[in-house]
């Protein structure tokens, strides 16, 4: 029988939940690396015992950890992140220049074919990649060089590369997006890259419909139809079926369309996932209501999923790496919250449970399906 | 000849380097002993503590990483200035602080 293991990155460790494929009953592993923030866990899918853990701290900056064995071990790998060269500025939240400092990986994306090959998203905002199993880092500077960085701007968590898409056919071809920089992506490998964000309209920027400057909040997409993204802007969801090269808004009946995360169902390409939350001021669900929105119609038209989501006085957030989906027949949805409680949908989202409920503030959550 | 300094370390990091037994640890330096030289025998010894006391980028102190040698705060001295005597015969072991940055 299959089962599932959740990897859970709090801001005071990271957590391990499994479970068999009916995903009733859970086992809870942790704190790995207490006290630690654990932006980011992992796993590779090309060998599901590697997983990388991005470890950080104010005190002691960065640390990486990689596990052989499905986490039950680790060891700690490189954390030599350094900018290509001389790493100039970026615009401070003045729009006065403001020299480029590493601070922390908030994204791990490990390759879809080669255990040993990783990516990383670091703020301020750049690609890294190692070969070598997270031993060594290099950056790909192409994306901090193409020409717009000088303009990139942090958003209120910091100048952060977070989401980083691979494509499942086509290896040159990645996708990433920046707070609050936009999307970005290289069709050669790394080495060229050019902005994707046409259609994307931010009224909080001096230019609406500026080529670089949009608060990206996390992108999502299908491995079948990977050139099909779907996006949580700041305030807007958002689509497109090129590939980034034009946006178009699906936010339809939202009844609040500010949020951070998005998903996609595992076997149904237009059903997709978000969770509103009520403005960029208040970071909290409406009224208090937890509700995951779905929408089978790959946008537009949404409805809500609220069975076993408390729905009086809820005030926690979903944060943008926080959401994830299995792949067993029965699609399970996850998402953890700032207040530490992680959920489950084993039925697409019909009827939710929590799996653990009084974890550190869930900043990542991400799902292995095991024979 | 190398010098042994004795070191006390965070518990975060003494937890996080898998390192057994009680404050202060032994290192050995050679001569003259310095916060630099003391540093990369703390990471040599301890791999686990690569880069968790100075920034890879610029090679200094994290902002949040303080030194202390014989009660003297010897933080913002250069890290390859000469540790005292007491530190390096022995006497004292060099406390190494996280900055006290919370409620």
């Amino acid at each position: 029988m299959s089962k599932v293991r959740v990897l859970v990155g709090t801001r005071k460790g990271a957590f391990i939940l499994t479970s068999d494929g009916a995903r009733r009953q859970w086992s809870v592993d942790g704190p790995h690396f207490p006290g630690w923030e654990i932006y980011h866990v992992k796993g590779s899918p090309a060998d599901p015992n590697r997983i990388y853990a991005s470890q950080s701290s104010s005190w002691f900056g960065q640390t990486m950890q990689r596990s052989d064995d499905g986490g039950l071990t680790w060891q700690t790998t490189g954390n030599s992140f350094l900018y290509d060269g001389d790493a100039g500025t970026h615009q401070w939240y003045d729009g006065t220049p403001h020299p480029w400092e590493f601070k922390r990986v908030w994204h791990l994306e490990p390759s879809l074919t080669d255990p040993d090959s990783v990516y990383a998203g670091a703020e301020d905002a750049a690609l890294f990649h190692s070969s070598d199993g997270g031993a060594t880092w290099r950056e790909l500077s192409g994306l901090r060089k193409h020409g717009t960085g000088p303009h990139w701007q942090p958003g209120a968590g910091g100048m952060c590369l977070h989401t980083i898409l691979l494509h499942p056919t086509d290896p040159r071809r990645i996708v990433i997006a920046i707070s609050a920089a936009g999307a970005f992506r290289t069709d050669d490998g790394g080495l060229t890259w050019k902005p994707i964000n046409r259609g994307l309209h931010s009224e909080f920027i001096p230019d609406p419909n500026a080529e670089v400057g949009h608060c990206v909040h996390h992108i999502a997409h299908h491995p079948s139809r990977p050139d099909t993204l779907f996006m949580q802007k700041h305030w807007d969801v958002m689509r497109s079926d090129n590939a980034g090269d034009q946006w178009t808004e699906v936010s339809g009946n939202l009844p609040t369309d500010f949020g951070f995360v998005i998903d996609v169902h595992a076997h149904e390409p237009e059903t997709i996932y978000v969770v509103p939350i009520k403005s960029d001021h208040q970071h909290f669900p409406l009224d208090g209501q937890l509700r995951v929105f779905r929408s089978r119609t790959g946008g537009h038209e949404w409805e809500p999923l609220t069975r076993g989501l408390p729905q009086s006085n809820c005030y926690v957030n979903v944060l943008r790496d926080a959401m994830a989906v299995d792949r067993l027949d029965d699609c399970g949805i996850y998402f953890g919250t700032t207040g530490g409680q992680v959920y489950v949908s084993p039925d697409g989202g019909d009827h939710w449970q929590p799996i653990v409920e009084n974890l550190p503030a869930v900043l990542s959550v991400e799902v292995q399906t095991l024979p | 000849m190398p010098t042994p300094i004795q070191v006390e370390l965070p518990a975060a990091l003494r937890l996080h380097a898998g390192i057994a037994g009680h404050n202060p640890i032994a290192v050995s330096v050679e001569p003259p002993a310095t916060l630099a030289s003391v540093i990369a025998a703390l990471e040599s010894a301890h791999p686990a503590l690569r880069n968790t006391l100075r920034d890879p980028a610029t090679g200094k102190r994290r902002a949040l990483v303080r030194f202390f040698a014989c009660g003297t705060d010897i933080s913002h001295q250069p890290l390859d200035s000469a540790l005292p005597e007491a530190i390096t015969q022995g006497r004292e072991p060099l406390l190494i602080l996280g900055a006290i940055a919370g409620g």
